[in-house]
């Protein structure tokens, strides 16, 4: 009865101690967490991070704290992605490859979720988080606790979906569990469960920072800028926050109501008693087509700003690349349909929704044409992030081709469900998202970190990643065509073998492309000194966040900035105003007001991981204590007063002459 | 620099951004509410599985909890008057007798429930009754949350040093609490009304 009531299903059957993969992935991230808290120990560097990071709620520091939470689960994502690719190469015919079935079910589940939770979307947070605020002219986020809390909530969520490598199993019903396999009658293990309370509880987090950025980007813009003054990558992740806003909801009550299933015998999902199976369909993707528009916008944002300012010329077409974002943050909500054609919804409603996603691609193609006539006469400079910015243009309109192809119901039929769907979202999401978010960061680290990274290693990872990117993806197209069915672990027929092995070669290929990102960061680090950032303004670029010391202050700005025109930074530098600098010496600088650093976001974030994990394992005393302390610790931030603080004067003086001199003598 | 003659403020316009924010939240319950009722508005329908929602509604139960919550809303906003009157003693007590109020919906929808599966009408049974608990309950549940932050209010509300803050909290109260009984009527038109004929 005790041991039901602390344990709860957990026993030590749970633990997979035959499985090779898992058990070597278990024991390598022991050894790493280990490695890590003792370097952490033995550079007495405890305090330092308590009191610099987890308690941190600077802007700054938590878009850093979102970044490196993406590339660590990067890492795990591509991981999966080798041994899938890998499996695929060898299980032809009478081989049988090194993953059993269940086990592939789980690796291809897990490699989905967490490339576009844990990857994706921490990318995009740490891209707002860095930018946003800097290029309004704002000193934080509207509610810098919160946005603690949303990041510590993501990385639980994180963690959660790690522990489930080690301790039980993870889903393997795909990234999205549809039912009825994921109802507890078909998957009656911890898998989906994981699944649920590792997204409901990073979902929550990603819901709050959502409403955070809203309010931030309405309400904290400096004097003059107006809402057609804001810079693109702004006005992106505007749209972007208010898809958050209006489709993590449904998420929260999709896996809400399968949770009812799984916990309380409910039958929303069921395949008999009432329930209703497409209802789960409708409503995951209700909210999973917004969710591509989420991590595609704030890319698009990038795009903007570094083709304007590697070709050194205003962005084409302002108005209407922000009309092309508001029609398509529209259009997502009446799209999402596509994904299930096949439901039989008859002729009509595919045709609805299949004009709908063809109409999709007016707004992105305005978009695209605008980068380019950005560029028609611009004086292009071809530093990395525009490298990623051109081979994003192709790669984007081949996967945008056969996106629209599969708009059409009729060749939708054929194609749902195979490898050549899996090639066309890849060719969106990799060539897209990712290759926006990478050109992202090379643009925005020097801004963040206060050096530059190294352009050499930088274009061989990018060289590899491009060419890999398209021997991996290519073939699928190709054999998705022919009837290669999506999560496969094993064929029977040997002529689909030499595609799959050159995809896996790809995907090598790739791997070398990462290899080479890794170098370039610690070659860059290594040599941080050549590398320093001393004018704040590194690539010659056009928006507010420029103007300000590399890496940023922690108030930002010394005083809060007034525009009057679109890239006002670029305007200022483009007359010579401002050129000759008053000294700081000769400024009469005033205290700023700014939130204090609290451990609260870091203690709700764990008691929701508590929670969580006692849920999947059903340890009902747990789940009280969890949920209690989440609480409590909510209501006990209401009675604290002491939540902000001033810097004095001398200090932002002090600050702001630093700077200056460095910007002198550089 | 063009900027650094312009004299500053210091921060921004906290309480309007803040108010702002909350709302966006109610925003994005709102969309929770209406999944929650396109789950069960789908999951209803003629032959369905199971028994229908008609024969087990006691509409003068459901009208008596419609009493309690929108009385409490108006005692609610009672407390508002007191406190903007600098009077916290009787906004505290006005906020007790909302507190009391919100206590008897919630024993009131319990009793419900509790009846309601006792005569057979459970959630496991069929899609149409778990949506039917999961709708209501859902409600519910906001409602027992925001009597826990009322609750905190009560204890809260002569420790808040400064009217502002005092005032910001209360509006946040209020919406939430407003919110509710917006969903409420909702929940009485589309699923008792609607479901008793």
């Amino acid at each position: 009865m005790l041991q039901e009531l602390l344990l709860g299903k957990l026993t030590w059957a749970d633990i997979p101690f035959e499985n090779p993969f898992a058990m070597g992935a278990g024991v390598f991230m022991a050894i790493a967490l280990v490695a890590i808290l003792l370097l952490i120990t033995f550079m007495r560097k405890w305090s330092y991070i308590w009191h610099e990071w987890v308690s941190s709620v600077d802007h700054k520091k938590i878009g850093i704290m979102y970044l490196i939470l993406s590339m660590v689960m990067l890492l795990r994502g591509f991981l999966d992605a080798l041994l899938m690719r890998g499996q695929q190469a060898i299980s032809a015919g009478h081989a049988v490859g090194y993953l059993n079935p269940s086990h592939f079910a789980q690796i291809f589940s897990a490699h989905g979720v967490i490339m576009i939770f844990f990857v994706a979307m921490p990318f995009m947070f740490a891209l707002i988080n860095l930018a946003v605020p800097l290029q309004i002219g704002a000193r934080d986020v509207a509610f810098p606790y919160l946005n603690s809390v949303s990041f510590w909530l993501t990385f639980v969520g994180a963690m959660l979906c790690n522990i489930s490598l080690v301790v039980g199993d993870f889903a393997q019903t795909g990234w999205l569990a549809y039912p009825p396999l994921s109802e507890l009658y078909y998957s009656p293990d911890s898998g989906v469960d994981y699944y649920i309370w590792s997204l409901q509880i990073a979902g929550a987090g990603t819901l709050l920072a959502g409403i955070n950025f809203v309010v931030t980007i309405i309400k904290m813009r400096c004097k003059g800028m107006t809402l057609m003054k804001m810079p693109i990558f702004t006005w992106s992740a505007l749209c972007s926050m208010i898809l958050v806003a209006l489709a993590f909801p449904v998420l929260t009550v999709t896996l809400g109501l399968l949770a009812l299933d799984r916990y309380m015998d409910m039958h929303f999902f069921s395949d008999f008693s009432g329930g209703n199976v497409m209802l789960y369909v409708n409503l995951i993707w209700a909210w999973g087509h917004p969710e591509v528009y989420i991590l595609i916008l704030p890319a698009f944002g990038v795009f903007s700003e570094v083709v304007a300012t590697f070709s050194q010329k205003r962005l084409f077409g302002y108005t209407s690349m922000v009309w092309a974002l508001v029609v398509i943050t529209f259009l997502a909500f009446i799209v999402w349909l596509h994904h299930f054609f096949t439901m039989g919804a008859g002729g009509d409603v595919n045709a609805f929704f299949g004009i709908m996603t063809m109409i999709i691609s007016i707004p992105t193609g305005v978009k695209v044409f605008n980068w380019l006539f950005t560029m028609y006469k611009g004086r292009i400079i071809l530093t990395t992030p525009m490298l990623w910015v051109t081979a994003f243009f192709t790669t984007f309109a081949i996967g945008g081709m056969t996106g629209v192809m599969m708009s059409v119901p009729p060749i939708d039929f054929q194609v749902h469900n195979s490898l050549f769907l899996i090639a066309h979202f890849h060719n969106v999401i990799i060539g897209g998202v990712l290759f926006g978010y990478f050109a992202g960061i090379i643009y925005w680290f020097p801004k963040v970190f206060g050096f530059h990274l190294d352009e050499k290693w930088g274009k061989r990872s990018f060289y590899c990643w491009v060419c890999g990117f398209y021997l991996a993806f290519m073939p699928l197209y190709i054999v998705g065509l022919n009837g290669f069915m999506r999560r496969t672990d094993h064929y029977d027929n040997v002529l689909y073998q030499p595609y799959l092995i050159a995809a896996a070669a790809g995907a090598c290929l790739i791997s070398i492309g990462i290899l080479f990102q890794i170098i370039q960061l610690i070659v860059s680090i290594r040599k941080r000194k050549q590398f320093r950032d001393h004018t704040g303004d590194f690539w010659n670029a056009r928006t507010l966040e420029w103007t300000v010391s590399s890496p940023a202050p922690i108030y930002n700005f010394a005083f809060l900035p007034t525009v009057s025109t679109i890239d006002q930074f670029w305007y200022d530098k483009e007359r010579q105003i401002g050129e000759e600098r008053i000294h700081p010496q000769d400024i009469h600088y005033q205290p700023i007001h700014m939130p204090k650093n609290t451990p609260l976001g870091f203690i709700i974030a764990i008691f929701s991981g508590v929670f969580g994990f006692a849920l999947i394992w059903h340890m009902w005393l747990l789940v009280c204590i969890g949920l209690i302390g989440m609480i409590a610790t909510v209501i006990a931030r209401t009675f604290s007063t002491d939540t902000d603080y001033y810097i004095d004067a001398e200090t932002v003086k002090a600050t702001e002459i630093a700077h200056f001199k460095e910007g002198v003598h550089a | 620099m063009h900027n650094i003659l312009v004299h500053d403020e210091h921060g921004h316009d906290s309480d309007g951004a803040d108010v702002f924010g909350f709302w966006l939240y109610i925003m994005t319950d709102c969309v929770l509410f209406g999944t929650l009722f396109v789950a069960f508005l789908s999951l209803t329908y003629p032959l369905m599985a199971g028994p229908s929602l008609k024969d087990y509604i006691d509409l003068s139960q459901v009208l008596a909890e419609t009493f309690f919550l929108l009385t409490s809303n108006l005692t609610f906003f009672i407390a508002i008057l007191y406190l903007n009157k600098n009077k916290i003693f009787s906004a505290q007590l006005w906020l007790a007798i909302t507190f009391l109020l919100g206590v008897g919906f919630v024993y009131l929808e319990i009793h419900e429930f509790v009846h309601m599966a006792h005569e057979g009408f459970r959630w496991n049974v069929s899609g149409h009754i778990s949506a039917f608990f999961t709708l209501v309950g859902t409600h519910g549940l906001h409602v027992s949350f925001g009597l826990l932050w009322i609750l905190t209010m009560i204890i809260q509300l002569p420790f808040i040093k400064t009217s502002q803050i005092r005032t910001r909290r209360m509006t946040y109260l209020g919406l939430f609490w407003n919110f509710l009984d917006i969903v409420w009527i909702f929940l009485f038109t589309i699923v008792y009304l609607t479901g008793a004929i």
